[in-house]
């Protein structure tokens, strides 16, 4: 059977006292797009170097494309494609120089014209990297990535720094490698990034995963359909509870903000309303529906996730 | 030969443009194109132009053609090329290498092109012969001005020249490497050109040292190459050994140093 894009098990990294990655555990199958979800200081920049093969873990397995990325780090660099967080490109070269070079160190380059074209780099192609917009230079880097046409690309944070026209051209660039059987590794803090791209979610903090699976999955997760709305702090639940038809629960995952889960029915916003209307609670922020990424990210921390 | 995707009828491209074909390009290919690469950027960098070849000649044709400056012997022109040439190899394999070194370090350009295809042996094989490209240029230029102004060299001395630049550039790009892979960039900047400038004063660059303290400034990198170029290109032959042992014990000892210590992040 073919060795899965990356595999990493029980991942430990550690700096001096702090435990950056605590156990992380997770597979991106073939082809196939995995993001990790987490806010600033998470773990994802240090998993992802990780695999890159630019340190060697202090506990835990990892394969990339079934190879160890330490031992077998020359083998393994012509068939990945690394979009670094930030920098990596001479200040004083050119956008196209830039991209020819690392074009000229594979054997199957893309066309970097066409690259070039498809990323909007066509109008800053002779100007130097240093001269460059935050978004211009983050696209560059992607074409960097994908030039020498790998079998697997990490992306780390693609979008940041992007404008909304440039960020939905990537995304379209992602779909795209996923069709043509590229794996993709991404890491990313913006939600809507996760759920519209990834097959699937692992959701980093801390250091640890608190969640992972499908998106359908992690948003499903149990319930059909919630109710969420902010309120004062600290109001009787389980008078809420009594007064709600059964089979319904009701949380408080945060001071002020409150979660019921269920099927949602006319009577369900009524008997709320009722609820708070009796502790003279103003009901702010009340909305009906399936669970977001975010809604996930917020049970299950207690914090919310932009940084 | 790859041929052109195909347009949609909505002017997205047909599937099959990013289908993987990875591998590895030749490696005399991917050397030549660091090693322009490398060369080009620093062709092209104002300052470190200044520092190769702006200020060697100013100094040779300033110091050949006035009297400001007093020189042993009658051959000003004499004295003062084989200097200016010890000079150059400094500027572009010490002061230039390692200030550039230490920004593509700190701006994670060596970080990057760890996860490429290009092996940091290559990268390294491409940064040196980068460096012997830009001072080739020096010498061809530096030598041709000297010649202009009336120097002429002694032609069996030209093997061991040649011998004594390559040895000096080993010596001075190890320095670099080591001072631009174990500081910071900003400290690397300062100490790069305060070093130059402490090697040129002192290093018998531009004047005779005086009998007295030449001994202990024989043990100078910039001494023994100043020295050895001028010997051999003055009198043919070998040069003193001296110069020979200086520059091998400091070629050896920086660059053992800088593949030890050498950090690329």
């Amino acid at each position: 059977m073919e060795s899965p894009a990356v595999e990493v098990i029980d991942l430990v990294q550690r700096y001096g006292r702090t435990t950056a990655v605590d156990g992380v555990t997770f597979t991106l199958p073939r082809g196939q797009v995995l993001a990790l979800l987490g806010p600033n200081g998470a773990g994802k920049t240090t998993t992802v170097e990780i695999c890159e093969g630019y340190r060697r873990p202090d506990a835990g397995h990892v394969r990339v494309l079934g190879l160890d990325p330490v031992a077998r780090h020359t083998g393994l660099m012509p068939r990945i494609g690394v979009m670094l967080q930030s920098g990596g490109v001479y200040p004083g070269a050119r956008a196209g120089e830039a991209l020819a070079l690392v074009a000229s160190f594979a054997a199957n380059p893309l066309d970097t014209a066409m690259l070039t074209e498809r990323l909007g780099l066509g109008p800053v192609a002779r100007t130097p990297y240093r001269r460059l917009s935050g978004g211009e230079k983050q696209r560059l880097s992607l074409a960097m990535a994908l030039v020498g046409r790998p079998e697997l690309v990490f992306l780390d944070e693609p979008t940041a720094g992007m404008d909304p026209q440039a960020r939905r051209a990537t995304w379209e660039l992602v779909e795209e490698l996923r069709a043509d059987g590229v794996s993709v590794l991404l890491t990313t803090h913006f939600l809507d990034e996760a759920e519209h791209l990834a097959d699937h979610v692992v959701i980093i903090d801390s250091g640890r995963v608190v969640a992972a699976g499908t998106t359908a999955e992690l948003t499903a997760a149990g319930e059909d359909e919630q109710l969420r709305f902010t309120a004062p702090p600290h109001l009787p639940l389980e008078e809420l509870l009594t007064a709600l038809p059964e089979g319904l629960s009701a949380a408080e995952p945060r001071p002020g903000e409150y979660v019921v889960g269920g099927l949602m029915t006319p009577e369900v916003l009524a008997g709320v309303t009722a609820w708070c209307a009796t502790h003279g609670a103003l009901v702010d922020d009340l909305r009906i529906g399936r669970r977001t990424l975010e809604d996930v990210f917020l049970d299950l921390t207690g914090r919310e996730l932009r940084p | 030969m790859r041929t052109e995707p195909a347009m949609t009828a909505n002017g997205r491209r047909h599937a099959g443009t990013f289908v993987p074909a990875p591998g590895r390009a030749g490696l005399g290919r991917m050397i030549a194109a660091q090693t322009a690469m490398e060369a080009r950027l620093t062709l092209r960098h104002g300052e470190s132009l200044v520092l190769t070849m702006v200020i060697p000649i100013l100094l040779l044709v300033g110091i050949s053609q006035t009297t400001v400056v007093r020189l042993p012997g009658g051959d000003r022109v004499g004295f003062l090329a084989p200097g200016i040439l010890a000079l150059a190899v400094m500027s572009s394999a010490f002061t230039g290498q390692a200030i550039s070194t230490g920004f593509e370090r700190s701006y994670g350009v060596l970080k990057r092109l760890g996860a490429s295809a290009l092996s940091r042996r290559d990268l390294l094989i491409a940064k040196t012969l980068a460096v012997l490209a830009v001072i080739t240029l020096q010498v061809v230029v530096i030598s041709a001005v000297a010649v202009a102004l009336g120097w002429r060299p002694s032609p069996a001395g030209l093997p061991a020249a040649l011998g004594f630049l390559l040895l000096g550039t080993a010596a001075f790009s190890g320095l670099g490497l080591l001072m631009a892979g174990t500081l910071r960039a900003e400290a690397t900047l300062a100490a790069a050109n305060l070093i130059y400038l402490l090697l040129l004063a002192g290093g018998g660059v531009m004047y005779a040292l005086p009998s007295g303290v030449a001994g202990v400034f024989e043990i100078l990198p910039i001494t023994a190459l100043v020295d050895g170029l001028r010997d051999v290109l003055a009198h043919g032959g070998a040069g003193p050994l001296r110069c020979w042992v200086v520059l091998a014990v400091w070629a050896v000892t920086s660059i053992t140093a800088a593949a030890r210590w050498f950090r690329w992040e």
